[in-house]
């Protein structure tokens, strides 16, 4: 169990451009912390960073639990959860067939699955092909994947920005209880997210 | 050990409803093995010294065919990100996908290509060794060519990559396994050429797997 991210003076390049240097970051368990910043800040990269897909130019990610550092990479295959941009899923595939799997693959149980399908109002549309549905419908499976498996750290690039209203309200709850429940979330944003939390400012 | 049959059995599903997927594979092998006698004469005498040979070539083609979006789909479409954060390292889940290559598209092509040899004019009695050379040339050349599609990834014009990559490599198997079919129906000691082909196939499935899993996590960062 993830129950504090730690970054310590991070740098990150990208191609010739230097994002940012020098970047402290201390999550604990329970908190939530907003990157905000313009286009090309590097909101993207710092979260590909803590997942691992990005080797920092300097400084370091460190994952702890409550019994001391865990090891990097067991830690992001055990306990963490990513939303990109891009959803992964399978336009020839049923919605249920792509849930099933990336929800198991992240360490979900069947019944769990169709119970975050329910909360997230998914699951009438788990026998429609992905291709069939609209951008807030494959967001809200996607979301529906995060709590299928429960990770601690959760790394979340713009969660909201297909969503409409009333979606956005219900994974404002659901981004709450997961705080509540001692989770951790790293979120990228252009809109203060609805469970407030603190904000980390990147500039160009 | 759940994560491996999850992971192949998606991969499995995947591999069949893929476009470039098995029937495109052997309909490539049957396409290749029925215009063959047109370019060059249907003379038997002629076809027959060549069946062989001519199967195997459209059997390796075949397989390359269907090689070149193995990783890139799940690249593209941000999968190869979750795949990463999930139980099983890079090494696995590329030797994964490469076995559910190798089932999907491989063992159809091993039934098709005696069948193809024989329609050429081989003759019936080499068609157990023919469907064991292209089972264990299949495996070599899903490995092979795995890693070749992996490398290509992120790079544009990739297609031509993994041919310039994986052609040099596939050329032991195509060597060994030709060799090995010809001498059977020659009357000679076959054996060696099969044992050589199955010793390159299973270096293959021990050493590509980490090429693959470098190559995607270059393609990540």
């Amino acid at each position: 169990m993830i129950r504090r991210l730690v970054l310590q003076s991070l740098g990150v390049q990208r191609g010739e451009r230097i994002l940012f240097e020098g970047l402290n970051l201390d999550l604990a368990a329970g908190e939530a912390v907003t990157l905000t910043g313009p286009n090309g800040a590097g909101k993207t990269s710092l979260l590909r960073v803590v997942a691992g897909f990005i080797a920092p130019l300097r400084g370091s990610v460190c994952f702890e639990a409550a019994t001391g550092a865990l090891e990097p990479g067991e830690a992001r295959r055990a306990d963490c959860h990513f939303l990109g941009h891009q959803d992964g899923l399978k336009a020839a595939r049923t919605a249920r067939d792509e849930l099933v799997f990336w929800a198991r693959w992240t360490g979900s149980s069947p019944a769990g699955t169709i119970a975050a399908a329910e909360r997230l109002g998914v699951d009438r549309l788990l026998d429609l092909e992905v291709r069939q549905l609209s951008a807030g419908q494959r967001r809200r499976l996607v979301l529906a994947r995060l709590i299928a498996a429960p990770r601690s750290l959760w790394l979340l690039d713009e969660p909201l920005s297909p969503l409409d209203g009333a979606s956005r309200g219900l994974f404002g709850e659901i981004m709450a209880a997961h705080l509540e429940a001692g989770g951790l979330i790293l979120a990228a944003a252009h809109d203060p997210l609805p469970m407030g939390g603190r904000e980390l400012a990147l500039r160009r | 050990m759940t994560a491996l049959v999850l992971l192949l059995r998606r991969e499995l599903t995947l591999a069949w409803g893929r476009g470039g997927g098995p029937m495109l594979a052997l309909a490539f092998l049957a396409a290749a093995t029925a215009a063959l006698p047109l370019a060059i004469g249907p003379s038997p005498a002629r076809l027959a010294a060549v069946a062989v040979g001519a199967a195997w070539v459209s059997l390796v083609l075949a397989t390359l065919l269907s090689l070149d979006r193995l990783f890139e789909r799940d690249f593209e479409d941000g999968a190869l990100e979750l795949l990463a954060l999930g139980p099983l390292p890079f090494e696995a889940v590329g030797a994964v996908k490469c076995a559910a290559q190798w089932i999907a598209t491989g063992a159809p092509l091993a039934l098709g290509s005696p069948i193809a040899a024989i329609a050429l004019g081989a003759p019936l009695r080499a068609a157990p060794l023919i469907a064991a050379v292209a089972l264990a040339g299949g495996l070599a050349f899903a490995f092979v060519g795995g890693a070749g599609a992996a490398v290509a990834l992120a790079s544009r014009r990739g297609g031509v990559l993994i041919a310039v990559i994986v052609l040099p490599l596939a050329v032991p198997p195509i060597i060994f396994g030709g060799a090995s079919i010809w001498a059977f129906t020659a009357g000679l000691p076959w054996e060696t050429g099969l044992a050589l082909l199955g010793a390159y196939a299973l270096a293959a499935v021990a050493l590509t797997p980490f090429a693959m899993a470098a190559a995607c996590r270059n393609a990540l960062s």
